[in-house]
């Protein structure tokens, strides 16, 4: 990270012009910063996926199997009929571009293979030379080209340049989705055991342990432990989360992020407050599971098999259990997964009850059939039928602007939810511009496991216009803290904000609810969960 | 210079070359531009396009993945975007013909700026929209036009079109709005792929062929409604159509050169179409992330390939960690 390029310089950096070469004919040059680890063979091995070894992508020799480009051809195969996705968006592109400067990394880098068209030609040409006719016949004038490792190596290096966020997607004309373009392209890559490390590693803790961190089930509860005491310190009280219980009401499932790492923890506190506050009042029954301790499914990032296989712990633990349905978190590619995969991979969860807020009686029909919903989607109907006493002033030093989160916007639609919360705990608001919020939104440029350590110059690059926009209301209107409904978000967004607009914080949603929430018997608060003193209270938080 | 674009740019030439001259010099090569190839390209077309159809519909959709591109369903006091997030099957009906007639998707262009000091900024971008828009609907009103070729009496609706679309005829004879429109569409989508550097770069010979076609098409359409030299005598080119449909293929007198040029360039891309990109007229109604309801949680999808898989259950976990539980006072299910 030492390495890491000065904004400046990054800025000085950026360069659109095209090479005089085309891109067929400019090989794929892998950077340090711009690629993350090669994965652990432990971690792979511990899952049973293909090819398990040490290797380096930086090395000539990528160490695949023999025949390689013949697994390739028949998983690439196999899938044309898998997915109608597929085999539609290899044949429909038009090249005409709309899609081309949409991506947050070909903005932030200017090169030509991020923009998602382009990304998807990588595969396309491959596609074209061993699946068209025309292809065959007119080979590199067709635009298809044979599989050969210098292409391998180009797909690898791109693939992993895309975070799967579907702004692209949303502008093309056939909706050609180059997130499903990548996803397909690692899920090949898995066959010849080229997955990365960050990605591979949490796969296979949470495949263990329930959770990407490997956090194991007595420090789960160790951690929510400290938790209970920093909220004693705060508000005086001590709170009991459950744990693993059977026949509580409802199940609550989080990204395990938040139990491990500021300021996810804040919004991990605030959870536990809300939970606490709504026994108090209205005799609600959470429980916390350490088996199913991870929201987020890195495997998404590897392969639909995989991705289902992590998934199946929530169903299975909401029925171990015995609960009426599931609450889940704050996070982005989780609610991608439960929104628009869950059920249909391991439902029908016909062992749960229809979701029903046993507090304001709604019904949440829209989550009828995968009896999951969102925290924000229930604390939003909690706050309109008034059943929280909140002081928003409570956050007053705050000026707050909402990151929308690639997979909550353009993989479920969930924007009034989270701003009406905001609006309702907060007095200070600002919307960043049009363009760059709800289905436009800009990605953090970290999504879909590249928020490693190694890579910190793409993230960096990729994250330039949304930290712009964020950069853009903190000038136009002090904003100093940027909310989100996403883990990883809260993971990767201080990094982004430290570099390119130090003045910002990141904060979850939940946080700013627990902050505002008037709780039972509690003592009079001087300080924010962050314990920094609350607004005229600088002097009594001291003491 | 680019490969990419002069050679289809040969090839048509090469075309326009061919068919002009031979059919100029015999009347075999008179059968063979009017009725051989013809017929031969109309049922590439077709066949081509089922198959191509049949196909994408035989691959599965396991999963309902549409980008939602509006506020969801959820809370019954928070107003849905019903059709940038369609919930219901009309809802799918509605952005389906959006998509289609207007350019839906493409009509949210933005274009991209970035500024000296690196702050970007996103400027509403309407001209491939339009451009786009224009020269899809040319092209329809054009084929349409051209019905009045294949039926006798033509319909009523037929000349109501024809006379809408020859409103400027007024001052100049012969002359249809949409036949320019197109020829000026086709114009500009290919100017903008040589100009603008970026879509210049992505560019395939695929992508560049089948305009300079279409361009040949308007483009010698035009020259035999409007040139005096080059003239066909309309009568004579509805009898070879007409005998086209009825199968009884005729070669009259008064058409010739650019005639052929015509049909052979209408027929190349006939037979191109289902082979090619052009492919999209067909693969927009099968794109899973526009013509799939949103309520995905409220209704479940199913995967006809759905498999078990192998995962870490329960009480595997609880063995691996029954002790520590018991220690950290979490319940389980086995002491
Ligand atoms: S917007 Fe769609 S059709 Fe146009 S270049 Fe991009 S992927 Fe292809
Ligand atoms: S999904 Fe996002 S990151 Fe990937 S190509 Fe599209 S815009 Fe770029």
């Amino acid at each position: 990270m030492s390495d890491l390029l000065t904004p400046e310089e990054m800025k000085a950096n950026l360069d659109y012009h095209t090479p005089h070469s085309g891109w067929m004919n400019t090989p794929v040059n892998i950077r340090k910063g711009m690629y993350c680890y090669a994965s652990n063979p432990k971690s792979v091995e511990t899952l049973g996926l293909p090819n398990a070894r040490k290797w380096n992508p930086m090395e000539e020799d990528w160490e695949l199997p023999e025949n390689w480009q013949q697994i390739l051809h028949e998983g690439f195969k196999e899938r044309l009929e898998r997915f109608r996705s597929i085999k539609v968006f290899m044949d429909i592109c038009v090249r005409c571009g709309a899609c081309s400067d949409k991506c947050h990394f070909f903005i932030g880098t200017g090169d030509p293979k991020n923009m998602p068209v382009l990304r998807a030609e990588l595969l396309r040409s491959v596609y074209r030379n061993d699946f068209t006719r025309f292809g065959k016949i007119f080979g590199k004038l067709a635009g298809a080209r044979p599989m050969t490792a210098n292409v391998l190596k180009e797909w690898w290096y791109y693939l992993f340049q895309c975070t799967e966020c579907r702004r692209c997607s949303l502008f093309c004309p056939y909706g050609i989705d180059t997130a499903e373009i990548t996803i397909f392209g690692r899920e090949l890559l898995n066959l010849l055991g080229l997955n990365i490390d960050w990605i591979a590693t949490p796969v296979a803790n949470c495949y263990r342990t329930g959770n990407h961190l490997g956090i194991q089930p007595h420090a789960y509860k160790d951690m929510l432990d400290f938790f209970v005491d920093d909220i004693e310190d705060i508000t005086g009280l001590r709170l009991e989360p459950n744990f693993n219980k059977k026949g509580a009401d409802i199940l609550f499932i989080t990204p395990s992020g938040d139990v491990f790492a500021d300021p996810g923890t804040y919004t991990c506190m605030g959870y536990m407050m809300l939970f606490h506050y709504l026994k108090e009042k209205y005799g609600l029954d959470v429980t916390w599971s350490t088996y199913a301790s991870e929201g987020g499914n890195f495997g998404f990032f590897t392969a639909h098999e995989v991705m289902k296989r992590l998934n199946a712990k929530m169903y299975a633990e909401a029925k171990r259990l015995g609960v009426k349905w599931i609450l889940g978190g704050e996070c982005g590619h989780m609610w991608r997964v439960i929104h628009q995969y869950m059920d249909t991979m391991n439902g029908p969860a016909d062992f749960l009850e229809e979701p029903v807020s046993p507090i304001t009686g709604t019904k949440f029909e829209n989550a009828k059939s995968t009896k999951m919903v969102h925290i924000t989607e229930f604390t939003a109907d909690l706050i309109k039928h008034n059943k929280l006493e909140l002081d928003p002033s409570r956050n007053d030093h705050l000026k707050v602007t909402f990151h929308d989160s690639c997979n909550p916007s353009r993989g479920m639609g969930m924007f009034e939810e989270p701003r009406y919360v905001i609006k309702n705990v907060c007095n200070h608001f600002y919307d960043m511009p049009r363009n760059t919020i709800k289905e436009q939104t800009f990605c953090c440029g970290s999504g879909s496991g590249l928020n490693a350590g190694e890579d910190m110059e793409l993230r960096m690059m990729g994250g330039l216009p949304r930290a712009n926009a964020v950069r853009h209301v903190h000038e136009k209107h002090g904003v100093n803290i940027l909310a989100n409904v996403c883990a990883v978000d809260r993971a990767a967004l201080p990094a982004l904000m430290e570099y390119w607009v130090p003045e910002v914080d990141v904060t979850g949603t939940t946080e700013l609810v627990a902050n505002a929430l008037l709780m039972p018997g509690e003592k009079k608060r001087t300080t924010d969960l962050r314990s920094e003193p609350l607004p005229g209270m600088e002097e009594e938080a001291d003491e | 210079m680019n490969v990419h674009y002069i050679f289809p740019f040969l090839v048509v030439c090469v075309m326009f070359l061919i068919s002009y001259f031979l059919s100029e010099a015999a009347t075999g090569f008179k059968y063979l531009f009017g009725v051989v190839i013809p017929y031969l390209a109309i049922l590439t077309f077709v066949a081509g396009v089922t198959y191509r159809m049949m196909n994408w519909a035989k691959s599965a959709v396991p999963f309902r993945i549409p980008t939602t591109a509006g506020q969801q369903k959820s809370l019954p006091w928070i107003k849905p975007n019903q059709f940038d997030n369609p919930s219901s099957k009309f809802g799918v009906l509605v952005r389906m013909l959006l998509e289609i007639l207007v350019f839906r998707s493409l009509f949210r262009n933005t274009k991209f700026r970035m500024s000296e000091d690196a702050q970007s900024s996103y400027e509403m971008e309407k001209w491939l929209w339009l451009g786009a828009l224009v020269f899809h609907w040319a092209f329809l009103v054009t084929l349409v036009r051209h019905l009045r070729f294949f039926t006798e009496p033509v319909p009523q609706a037929l000349m109501l079109l024809e006379s809408l679309d020859g409103f400027m005829q007024v001052m100049l004879p012969g002359l249809m709005l949409s036949g320019v429109a197109l020829l000026a569409a086709a114009t500009y989508l290919f100017l903008r792929r040589i100009f603008l550097p970026q879509v210049k770069y992505i560019s395939l010979s695929s992508d560049y062929f089948p305009l300079f076609l279409i361009i040949g098409i308007a483009a010698s359409g035009i020259l035999m409604r409007y040139v005096p030299d080059l003239k066909i005598d309309v009568t004579a080119a509805k009898e070879l159509s007409m005998g086209l449909v009825t199968l009884r293929p005729t070669i009259p007198e008064g058409v010739d050169g650019i005639f052929f040029v015509h049909v052979f360039m209408v027929s190349a891309l006939l037979a191109y179409f289902p082979f090619s990109k052009l492919m999209h007229l067909g693969g927009i109604f099968l794109s899973p992330t526009r013509n799939t309801t949103t309520n995905t949680r409220e209704a479940r999808h199913v995967n006809p390939w759905n498999y078990p898989v192998k995962v870490h259950t329960y009480d595997e976990y609880e063995d691996d960690f029954r002790e520590k539980m018991i220690e950290a006072g979490l319940p389980v299910e086995k002491e």
